[in-house]
């Protein structure tokens, strides 16, 4: 009934892909520390230049331009920026990594014949993929935002170990509850909600990080921004990300929940019945729908609704972790 | 901004710190009203209701475990009174949750209910004129192209219907807009949810639920007394009770024998003869974890299961006083489960039995359960006589022994020790002092079943369903406006002046606008915009 050399596979696949996820990382900090150095260094030659350029002495501005042009990736003006190849080929070994991801996911489904999100680690493997493969959507559709790996690389690292570790759990059959099509449906909603609300929580954070460096420029505190700021896009635009991917996920999430009502009438008698997951469930939903509603509010800065939510992805992992872990309820189907 | 999409804000703020009026009581409600009604205060009622709803997930619940609520109150005296006061262990019923999503829900329908009146005179009136000065609108272009204005204004009207934009004109001008389902389906969805609050409070009010325990061979018939636990809403007459009935004919569970999960449940099947009601055909039905059994507007669900192994006991006088399933109460996933059995008709003394049923013992093992399946069966009884208690007109509980007026039966031949008497089944154990004889003669299943009826769970779910239809227009659908203002310039030559206005974010306005210059400009000539930076390099 289940297959035990296909659930290896599985799990081969999952450390492979980690150590790609890995070299990925090291190919994002390569890039996001050369475009760090280098986006600075650019500006002061091309300002040398311009201001050679203008000057008298034409053999001093001759050789800063011959410096300017011997660092070509530094060309700040054709939408290339420095450091892109290392991301470029971080970006590679991240696609490579999440075909090995993904195939550690199809191994396991094979394995147990179902969908494979029947305890922890099936769903953490999964909702690390998804994470992976709607960065790579982005990354791939986007350049500029590719060295954001940086941060969301170590994420999905984080999810897949965490899921091969201490959430592991043998390839087994389900429990007679989790038997049913709502499983699919309701399941894969909500995970693939949570990758989503986790992508759109990294891009609030980093747009809080990035509009307080600006902030503080503005107000004359700092003479630059910080090596993190540095890297960031324009805070505007990680605002309408995060905005537009939580606008995307709450309706997802709505229906995640609502199918898993639809299904708990089915198997449980009632849809509705204070359960501890049910209820951090109706916390999240209330905490984005007052995301969504500070966001259309006159008076609420884009940075109250980013920490809004902040806060709604901090009881989505509470859902997760601390009632799958700590608190006892009907769906304690941990594995753990 | 002030004449511009105000009818996609929530209500319209007021500027600066609010002050109060002094306007005596009526206009004091009209600003109380307005406060109530205003986004800000639904923002905080949300984060209320959010933080609200926290405690119930931490503390045990009364609808949900009773029996953790008198643990806890057990484990904690001193501070249980004061969380019990303030309903604490009733979190979703309390009356301070209540008050604030009822609140909440007023808020809602004090601020939707203005807005479907604007929107519907939106819907049926006409885009607003173009404002005089389009260049200072947030998206604005112009250019200049030998067409006459009319011609020009003629081309933008009818580009514009073609993408469906709804279009007004006037002297020198067009006006249109776009995406009116934006704001119908926000309405949509702030309605839904009110239905739904509807649903469930119909559902709580006028439905009923109940959980009885049936051993298999035995029947269920849908009245209050055959029911262990029955709680009814308060518009539901238990009276009204849909009369029908069924038999447990048989019960299955089957284990995880495999090295993974050992033990852990892999189905649970119970096969039912229904009698839909009184004089009706009876059916066969099999009722599984995820598919329960609909009846009569009842849905009958398994929610749990055990043992219930059948006990002979003959009195002193070799006469039979006991023959019948005794459901014993799981008490570890092994199934290791606690009996009691009373035998009031035996003679000369009442007899009692208290003693743990294991469905898999290994021999020689001792009384220890290893797997839930019953592979291996054994029960381990005590034995009492003397008085059961069950005279005095107290109802007591059928799975507790009241042993204040019994002896416990002692071992022949021994110090005093309490006897233990192990039975396989079809064994008989002799009791000592010609007291009688037990036979464990037969093993049966129980299953415990709820029983429910919710007749609000439709109209909920058809809030459900409306109000993700509604968040799915309003989040995705984007409301704009484009203007087209054209003039006969100074040299003969026609200006053209495009803009747009959006209040939500990412409404792809530039992309209109953009898409309108290209359908209107003449055909162009310029270069792209040379680059300061570069050029100044090449030099």
């Amino acid at each position: 009934m289940v297959d035990e050399g296909l659930a290896k596979i599985s799990l081969e696949l999952a450390y492979s892909a980690m150590a790609v996820y890995t070299a990925a990382f090291i190919g994002y900090a390569v890039a996001a520390a050369s475009t760090a150095g280098k986006r600075d260094d650019a500006r002061v030659r091309a300002d040398l230049a311009t201001v050679g350029a203008g000057g008298p002495g034409a053999a001093e501005s001759g050789a800063v331009v011959a410096a300017a042009e011997a660092v070509p990736e530094t060309a700040v003006s054709d939408g290339r920026f420095p450091g892109q190849k290392a991301a470029g080929i971080a970006t590679a070994l991240t696609l490579l990594a999440f075909v090995l991801e993904l195939g550690s996911v199809l191994a396991r489904t094979a394995s147990v014949q179902r969908v494979p999100w029947g305890n922890m680690h099936e769903f953490t493997l999964t909702t690390s993929t998804v994470l992976a493969g709607g960065f790579l959507i982005v990354a791939l559709r986007d350049r500029s935002k590719q060295v954001l790996g940086v941060f969301v690389v170590p994420c999905v690292l984080l999810a897949l170990g965490l899921s091969v570790t201490v959430l592991y759990a043998e390839a087994a059959e389900l429990i007679p509850a989790l038997k049913s099509g709502w499983l699919v449906v309701h399941v894969m909603a909500a995970m693939i909600a949570t990758g989503a609300f986790a992508l759109g929580a990294l891009f609030s954070a980093l747009f809080l990080v990035k509009e307080r460096s600006d902030r503080r420029l503005a107000a004359g505190e700092i003479a630059e921004p910080g090596r993190v700021a540095r890297l960031l896009p324009e805070a505007g635009s990680m605002d309408r990300m995060a905005y537009r991917i939580n606008a995307f996920t709450f309706p997802l999430w709505t229906f995640a929940v609502i199918a898993g009502a639809i299904w708990a009438e089915n198997a449980w008698g009632r849809y509705w019945g204070w359960d501890p997951k049910e209820v951090w469930a109706f916390i999240t939903w209330v905490v984005y729908a007052a995301y969504l509603h500070a966001r259309a509010t006159a008076g609420w800065t884009s940075r109250g609704s980013a920490w809004i939510a902040l806060a709604g992805f901090g009881t989505l992992m509470f859902n997760y972790f601390g009632v799958n872990l700590l608190v006892n309820g009907l769906h304690s189907y941990s594995g753990v | 901004m002030a004449d511009t999409l105000e009818s996609t804000t929530f209500e319209p703020e007021p500027a600066g710190p609010v002050r109060v009026p002094a306007l005596g009581p009526v206009g004091m409600l009209r600003w109380a009203w307005r406060q109530l009604t205003s986004m800000r205060t639904a923002l905080l009622l949300l984060f209320l209701l959010a933080l609200a709803s926290v405690p119930g997930s931490l503390l045990p619940q009364r609808g949900v475990n009773p029996i953790a609520v008198s643990d806890y109150k057990a484990a904690n005296p001193g501070v249980s009174p004061w969380l019990d006061r303030f309903s604490f262990f009733d979190v979703y019923a309390s009356p301070w949750f209540a008050a604030t999503y009822l609140l909440l829900f007023i808020s809602l329908v004090g601020c939707v209910l203005p807005r479907t009146g604007q929107h519907w005179r939106a819907m049926r009136g006409q885009p607003p004129a173009a404002p005089r000065n389009l260049s200072r609108l947030p998206v604005a272009t112009s250019f200049e192209t030998s067409e006459s204005p009319e011609a020009v204004l003629e081309r933008a009207e009818r580009s514009l219907r073609g993408s469906r934009f709804r279009v007004v004109t006037g002297d020198g001008w067009v006006a249109s807009e776009k995406g009116y389902l934006r704001e119908t389906g926000n309405l949509i969805f702030h309605f839904s949810l009110v239905v739904l609050l509807i649903g469930v409070a119909w559902g709580s009010l006028g439905g009923v639920k109940g959980v009885a325990l049936v051993v298999e061979g035995e029947g269920f018939a849908n009245t209050v007394t055959q029911y262990d636990q029955v709680t009814p809403g308060l518009a539901y007459d238990l009276g009204s009770l849909a009369p029908f009935s069924f038999t447990l004919d048989d019960f299955r569970a089957t284990y995880e024998a495999g090295p993974v999960q050992t033990g852990a449940a892999r189905t649970f099947e119970a096969d039912l003869t229904v009698i839909d009601e009184p004089g009706a055909t009876p059916r066969q039905v099999t009722v599984q974890v995820n598919k329960p059994l609909n009846v009569e507007g009842f849905k009958v669900f398994l929610v749990g299961h055990g043992y219930a192994p059948t006990f002979t006991v003959r009195d002193a006088r070799g006469r039979v006083v006991f023959d019948q399933p005794v459901p014993c109460l799981p008490q570890d996933g092994n199934f290791t489960s606690q009996c009691v059995i009373k035998v009031p008709d035996a003679r000369p003394t009442q007899l009692g039995f208290t003693g743990f049923f294991f469905p898999t013992v290994i021999d020689g093992g001792g009384p220890v359960s290893y797997f839930p399946g019953a592979e291996n069966p054994e029960v381990y009884l005590n034995a009492w006589s003397g008085d059961l208690g069950l005279d005095d007109g107290i109802s007591r509980s059928v799975y507790t022994l009241d042993t204040e007026k019994l002896a416990a039966v002692k071992a022949k031949a021994s110090d005093g020790a309490p006897l233990v008497v192990p039975l396989k089944p079809g064994q008989t154990f002799t009791l000592p002092d010609g007291l009688g004889s037990i036979t464990f003669s037969g093993l049966q299943e129980w299953t415990t079943l709820s029983v429910a009826r919710d007749p609000g769970k439709e109209l909920a779910l058809v809030g459900a369903v409306g109000a993700i239809l509604g968040l799915l227009l309003t989040l995705f659908i984007r409301r704009r406006r484009v203007w087209v203002r054209a003039t006969s310039g100074a040299d003969g030559a026609t200006v053209v002046e495009v803009a747009g206005l959006a209040k939500n974010e990412a409404s792809g306005v530039e992309a209109d606008v953009d898409a309108l210059v290209l359908a209107l400009a003449p055909t162009r000539t310029s270069e792209p915009e040379p680059n300061d930076r570069e050029s100044d390099l090449r030099e």
